[in-house]
C-alpha cells in the first residue's frame, strides 16, 4: 500500500511537469489557435539561458550571492523568452495569418528547430545546473500508518507549490485584467476582437510571452530536477498526448491530463511493464491518449467539434 | 522560344491524357532517365553514389510515399519513421527465416507489412483529424520504436539490437558494388514515381485530394471517407515501406532501430514541405535538398577555410532547416516543385511575357 501511494505520488508529481509544459501549448492554441510544437524548445531555451545567465552573471559583475545571481538570471531569461516571441510573431506568425492550421503547425515544427539550434549555439550543448535552492531532501509521512512511511521528496512538493502557484496567476490573469479579457476575446473571435480594437499582432506577442514564461518555470522546475540538456525539449513530445487527452482548449484539462498521464504511467510501468518487457512508459501515454479520442474526439474538456461546409 | 507547345496536336484523348503532354517535357524526361541509367554510372565516384545519390533515391521514395498521405489526402503524418522501421524490420525477417527468399518479394512483403501498420494507425483518422491525428501518428512512432528495440523476436535475437543483411541479390544479379546498388535504387523508385503519378491523377487520386480540400464537403458528395482515408494510409504505407527496406538493405547494410527514430520522421515531412506538398516531383527536390544541405554545410565553411566544430555544425544546420521551414511556408507553400513550374510557364512564353 504505501508503495502504491509513493509510486502515485511520484507520477502526480512528473504529470504535474508535463501538466506545466501542456498549459503552455493550451494558452498558445487558446488565444492563437496555432499548435505550438515549438513549445518544448522554449522549454530547453528558457532553461538553457537560466542556467547559464545564473553562472554567467555573477562572473561579469563580480559577486558572489546565488539568490541575486538566481533572480538576475530569470529577469534575463524572461527577457530572452520575450524576444522570441516577439521574434516569432515579428518573423513568422504575422506573414501567416489565416493559413490553415496544418499549415501553422508546420510552421511551429520549424521554429522548434530553429530555437533548439540557437539555444544550442548560444548557451552551449553540455549538461548544466540550475540550483535555485531547492530542498533536495526526502522527508517521511505517516510512519505510524504504513511499514517504514511514505518516502516523498520536499523538492517535488515545492515544485507542485510553484505550478500551482502559477496557473492561479494566469487565471485571475486571464479573468481579471484587461489584456486577459483581450485574450480571452480573441480566442472567441479574431475578425471580432480586431474590428473593435484589440491589436492581433500584440495579443500574440502577449501570448507567447507567456507562453515563454510558462516554459521559462517547466525549465527552471525540471532542469533544477535532473540538469538542464537536450533531452529536455523531448518533455514537449510527452505533453502532446496530455493536452489531447485534456482538450486542446481547456487549461484545467491540461492540468488533469498531466496528472492522470503522469499517474497513469507510472502505476502501467510498474504493475503492467513486467508482463511485457519495460520501458512502456514512452508510448503508454499516447495509447491513452489515442483510445481516448476515439471515445471523445476533443478531449476531456475541449470544446465540442462542429463541422461546416 | 525551344519550350513551345505550338502545333502539336492532340487527336486522341488518350494524347490528351497524356503524362507528359508537351513533347519537349517526354524528350525531356527520357533524357533524364537516360542520363540517371546510363551516364551517371559511368561518371560518378563511390563516394557520390554511398553518401549523395543512394540516400537521394530511397529518400525521395520515401518522401513520394509520404506526400500521398500528406501532400494529396491531407493527413497530417509524423511516424513516417516508424512505417519505415516496420518496412526494413519485415523485410528483414522474410529474408532470414525464410531459406532463399528472393530480394524483391523481401522488399515487397516489407512493404505489406508497413501497409497493415499504416492503415491500423490510420483508423483514428475516421474520428479524428488535422492536429488530433498528428498525436495518433506519434503513437505509431514510439510504439514501433519500442516494438523493435524490447521484442528480441524482431531482430532475430541478435545480442546488440542491430542486425545486418550481407547478401543482395534479385533474379540471378547481385548488388554488391555502389553502382549496382544504386541501379536497383534508381529502377524501384522510377517504377514507383510513374505509379503513384498516374494513382494520384486518377479517380482515387481525386478522392483523396478532395478529402484534402474539405472532407465534409467531399462526403456530401458521395466520397467514401473511410474508404479515401484509409486507401491515402495503405499506399502510402506501403510506399514508404519499401523506401524503408531499401534503406535498411541498401543504404545502411547493418541498422538498430535508432536509425528509423523521430527525427527521421520531422526530416521526411521537411522535404515534403520544402519540395512541395502535393506533388511527385517535389517529393525529389525535397530529398535532394535535404541529403545536400548537410553536405553543403560541411563543405562550405571548409572551402572558406573556416573551421566549424561537427556540433556547432548540427546546430546551424537545425537552424538552417528551421528558417528554411518558415521561410517555405510564408513565401512558397507549394515548395520547391512550384518554382519550378512558374520556371516552365514563363519559358512557355519566353521572350515574350505575354
Amino acid at each position: 500500500m504505501g508503495f502504491l501511494l509513493e509510486t502515485l505520488f511520484g507520477g502526480l508529481m512528473v504529470g504535474m511537469l508535463y501538466a506545466l509544459v501542456a498549459l503552455g501549448f493550451v494558452l498558445i492554441y487558446k488565444a492563437s489557435g496555432v499548435f505550438n510544437f515549438a513549445q518544448g524548445a522554449m522549454v530547453l531555451f528558457a532553461a538553457l539561458a537560466m542556467a547559464r545567465f545564473s553562472e554567467w552573471i555573477p562572473k561579469w559583475l563580480g559577486f558572489e550571492s546565488q539568490l541575486l545571481a538566481n533572480i538576475l538570471a530569470a529577469a534575463t531569461a524572461t527577457a530572452c523568452m520575450v524576444a522570441v516571441a516577439w521574434a516569432v510573431e515579428r518573423f513568422a506568425l504575422r506573414k501567416l495569418v489565416n493559413q490553415p492550421g496544418i499549415t501553422l503547425l508546420m510552421a511551429t515544427l520549424g521554429i522548434s528547430y530553429f530555437i533548439d539550434g540557437a539555444g544550442q549555439l548560444l548557451f552551449g550543448s553540455a549538461v548544466y545546473r540550475i540550483d535555485v535552492g531547492m530542498p533536495k531532501d526526502p522527508m517521511i509521512l505517516m510512519e505510524s500508518t504504513f511499514d517504514g512511511g511514505l518516502l516523498l521528496s520536499k523538492e517535488d512538493l515545492y515544485s507542485a507549490l510553484i505550478a500551482a502557484l502559477l496557473v492561479a496567476t494566469l487565471t485571475v490573469f486571464f479573468q481579471k485584467t484587461r489584456t486577459g479579457r483581450a485574450l480571452r476575446a480573441v480566442a472567441d473571435d479574431h475578425q471580432a476582437a480586431q474590428s473593435i480594437g484589440i491589436p492581433l499582432s500584440r495579443i500574440w506577442v502577449v501570448v507567447w510571452s507567456i507562453g515563454g514564461i510558462v516554459a521559462l518555470v517547466a525549465g527552471i522546475i525540471w532542469g533544477s530536477k535532473l540538469g538542464v540538456q537536450f533531452s529536455i525539449s523531448l518533455v514537449a513530445l510527452k505533453a502532446f498526448p496530455v493536452v489531447i487527452l485534456g482538450g486542446l482548449t481547456s487549461v484545467p484539462g491540461a492540468i488533469v491530463g498531466g496528472l492522470l498521464i503522469g499517474v497513469g504511467e507510472k502505476l502501467s510501468e510498474i504493475y503492467l511493464g513486467p508482463y511485457v518487457g519495460g520501458g512502456i512508459e514512452n508510448w503508454f501515454a499516447y495509447v491513452l491518449a489515442l483510445a481516448f479520442l476515439l471515445i471523445r474526439p476533443q478531449g476531456l474538456f475541449g470544446d465540442k467539434i462542429i463541422d461546416r461546409v | 522560344m525551344i519550350y513551345r507547345e505550338n502545333g502539336q496536336f492532340k487527336s486522341s484523348y488518350r494524347a490528351d491524357m497524356a503524362l507528359f503532354p508537351v513533347a519537349q517535357d517526354r524528350w525531356a524526361m527520357l533524357a533524364l532517365l537516360a542520363v540517371a541509367f546510363v551516364v551517371v554510372p559511368a561518371l560518378a565516384s563511390d563516394y557520390v553514389f554511398r553518401a549523395v545519390l543512394i540516400p537521394f533515391l530511397i529518400l525521395a521514395l520515401a518522401a513520394i510515399g509520404l506526400n500521398i498521405l500528406v501532400g494529396y489526402c491531407g493527413q497530417i503524418s509524423l511516424g513516417t519513421g516508424a512505417f519505415m522501421a516496420v518496412g526494413a524490420y519485415a523485410a528483414y525477417n522474410l529474408q532470414v527465416r525464410i531459406e532463399g527468399m528472393p530480394l524483391l518479394l523481401s522488399l515487397i512483403g516489407g512493404g505489406l507489412a508497413a501497409t497493415v501498420c499504416g492503415v491500423l494507425f490510420g483508423i483514428p483518422s475516421l474520428r479524428i483529424r488535422g492536429l488530433y491525428l498528428a498525436v495518433a501518428t506519434l503513437a505509431a512512432q514510439f510504439f514501433v520504436d519500442w516494438f523493435t528495440n524490447r521484442v528480441k523476436w524482431v531482430t532475430n535475437d541478435s545480442s546488440s539490437g542491430s542486425v545486418s543483411v550481407n547478401v543482395l541479390s534479385m533474379f540471378g544479379w547481385r548488388f554488391d558494388t555502389p553502382v549496382q546498388k544504386y541501379l536497383l535504387c534508381l529502377a524501384l523508385v522510377a517504377l514507383f514515381a510513374l505509379l503513384a503519378k498516374n494513382l494520384v491523377r486518377g479517380a482515387i487520386g481525386r478522392e483523396w485530394m478532395a478529402m484534402r480540400d474539405m472532407d465534409v464537403a467531399a462526403s456530401v458528395i458521395g466520397i467514401r471517407p473511410v474508404h479515401a482515408k484509409l486507401t491515402a494510409f495503405a499506399v502510402s504505407s506501403f510506399i514508404v515501406g519499401v523506401a524503408g527496406a531499401l534503406w535498411g538493405f541498401v543504404h545502411l547494410g547493418s541498422w538498430e532501430p535508432a536509425a528509423f527514430g523521430i527525427d527521421k520522421s520531422f526530416q521526411l515531412l521537411f522535404m515534403v514541405i520544402i519540395g512541395g506538398l502535393g506533388s511527385i516531383a517535389g517529393s525529389f527536390f525535397g530529398a535532394a535538398f535535404i541529403v545536400l544541405l548537410p553536405l553543403a554545410l560541411n563543405y562550405v565553411p571548409h572551402w572558406l577555410g573556416l573551421s566549424l566544430g561537427t556540433a556547432v555544425a548540427s546546430q546551424l544546420e537545425h537552424m538552417v532547416f528551421g528558417a528554411l521551414i518558415v521561410f517555405f511556408l510564408i513565401v512558397e507553400p507549394h515548395g520547391l516543385a512550384k518554382l519550378w513550374s512558374t520556371a516552365r510557364q514563363k519559358l512557355r512564353l519566353w521572350p515574350f511575357p505575354y
